[in-house]
């Protein structure tokens, strides 16, 4: 049951232009770093990404957008990213806008066997289009589909050789249901034990969901927006 | 005189109760956090995935793994707890926040709203609005009665994209207080040394007034 692999390169073999990647995260919080720059060092094309953001210009999923290694975009929110808002407006970049829960949920379902669920957010805007609408106690909700990746990138704090994850904080986020529906997910993380260190109770994401592992190196961690107390 | 940013949320606060668990969203919502009345407890989420979001971190502590829904870099209080982005949403989708305070572009006087898109000028996307607006028992908007060019945010009817239909119950502008009912918007409180005509003027959308409206009050 050993799933540790040497590094980033070797993690993301199998990964073929015009497949859809699911990469974790929240801003640039939890992102897996090792993971994207490795991509950004192949000739990787036409990628579909899901990820709640898509970075920033010169860091993150902005790193795949630059080298237009990105075709479709699936997020809730991509406000800081220049390159982003640019290549959309010439038409470059499709993107699909999903409300964040809405997202967080449809990955969880791909990873639970659920391939549809109803919720209430987005009735009555431009989400709706296209969705069926049903009422439940008196209130009207979409349906929406589960989503699933070929591959899920995701970055945990601590993990071990089986698999099983621990996050630090709020960088767990999108991490672990994305790590549920990857038809392949690959984990890195800053520290990886052997299996039987990590405290069994402690264990944010079994390793059921996981496929490879490694240690990354050279977290930049980088902080969107510093705000200290005066 | 209008309310200023500050004193829209110090207004907002004032709805706040014991026992509260609140979601704020970005730019005046985070203020309120600032002018939570003595005595009451409310606990914070931030949707990325935190109850009990504390101030930001001394000088020389903030943690690139500690971060608001804004990005911004924060702290925890004793009681706090992290979890995922999916477990987050089950809880506002489930009912279980108290109140969510937001912003808006723009608001009708049915309760829906715009937030998130200008179309051809800003597409950032809607974040957790959507799911926030659509699920939350309780929600306050925080936001300017008009544009910076005079014009009405308090319409008939929304000309941007909706966040949400039929779901905003009460608005703290910077000229009023409004509770919205199947009437319009219902004038509760204005602004000190705004008069009633000041906020018919910058209300587009139908505008209740019952008798004497008071003004805001401001400890």
């Amino acid at each position: 049951m050993n799933k540790v692999v040497k590094n980033a390169k070797e993690a993301i073999a199998g990964i073929k232009s015009g497949m859809t990647l699911m990469v974790g995260g929240f801003g640039l919080c939890g992102i897996p770093e090792n993971c994207i720059m490795a991509i950004t060092e192949t000739d990787l094309r036409e990628l579909t990404c899901i990820s709640n953001n898509a970075g920033v210009d010169d860091f993150g999923l902005g790193l795949l957008l630059q080298k237009k290694q990105i075709r479709k975009m699936i997020a809730s929110y991509v406000g800081e990213n220049a390159e982003f808002e640019r290549q959309l407006l010439h038409g470059e970049l499709e993107v699909e806008l999903i409300p964040q829960g809405t997202l967080a949920e449809r990955c969880r379902a791909g990873g639970a066997g659920i391939p549809a669920f109803y919720v209430p957010a987005g009735y009555g805007t431009e989400v709706a289009e296209g969705k069926e609408v049903r009422e439940f106690n008196g209130k009207p909700h979409l349906l929406e589909h589960a989503l699933k990746a070929d591959f899920a990138l995701i970055k945990a704090w601590k993990g071990d050789t089986h698999g099983n994850l621990i996050y630090k904080e709020t960088a767990r986020n999108f991490n672990h249901p994305m790590a549920t529906a990857g038809k392949i997910t690959i984990a890195e993380v800053e520290e990886l034990v052997p299996a039987g260190q990590l405290d069994p109770m402690q264990i944010h994401t079994p390793g059921i969901y996981i496929t490879r592992i490694f240690q990354g190196t050279d977290y930049e961690k980088r902080i969107e927006q510093l705000t200290e107390s005066q | 005189m209008s309310l200023t940013k500050q004193q829209i949320a110090q207004r907002i606060a004032q709805e706040l109760k014991d026992g509260y668990y609140v979601n704020l969203g970005i730019g005046i919502p985070t203020l309120v956090a600032n002018y939570i009345p003595e005595g009451i407890e409310v606990v914070l989420q931030s949707e990325n995935g935190m109850l009990g979001m504390g101030p930001f971190p001394q000088k020389g502590m903030a943690d690139p793994d500690l971060i608001n829904a804004g990005k911004q870099t924060v702290t925890l209080l004793p009681g706090g707890v992290y979890f995922d982005s999916a477990t987050s949403f089950a809880m506002i989708r489930g009912g279980h926040i108290d109140l969510t305070v937001l912003g808006a572009f723009e608001v009708s006087d049915t309760g829906d709203i715009a937030s998130w898109k200008i179309p051809g000028k800003m597409v950032k996307g809607m974040g957790g609005a959507m799911d926030l607006v659509a699920a939350a028992k309780n929600i306050i908007v925080a936001m300017q009665h008009t544009s910076k060019d005079g014009q009405s945010k308090l319409l008939k009817q929304c000309t941007l994209p909706l966040t949400g239909v039929k779901c905003i119950k009460k608005i703290v502008s910077d000229l009023a207080v409004l509770e919205i009912t199947d009437e319009g918007f219902v004038l509760l409180e204005r602004a000190p040394g705004v008069s009633v005509e000041d906020i018919q003027k910058a209300t587009e959308g139908r505008l209740v007034v019952k008798g004497d409206v008071p003004e805001i009050k401001l400890v």
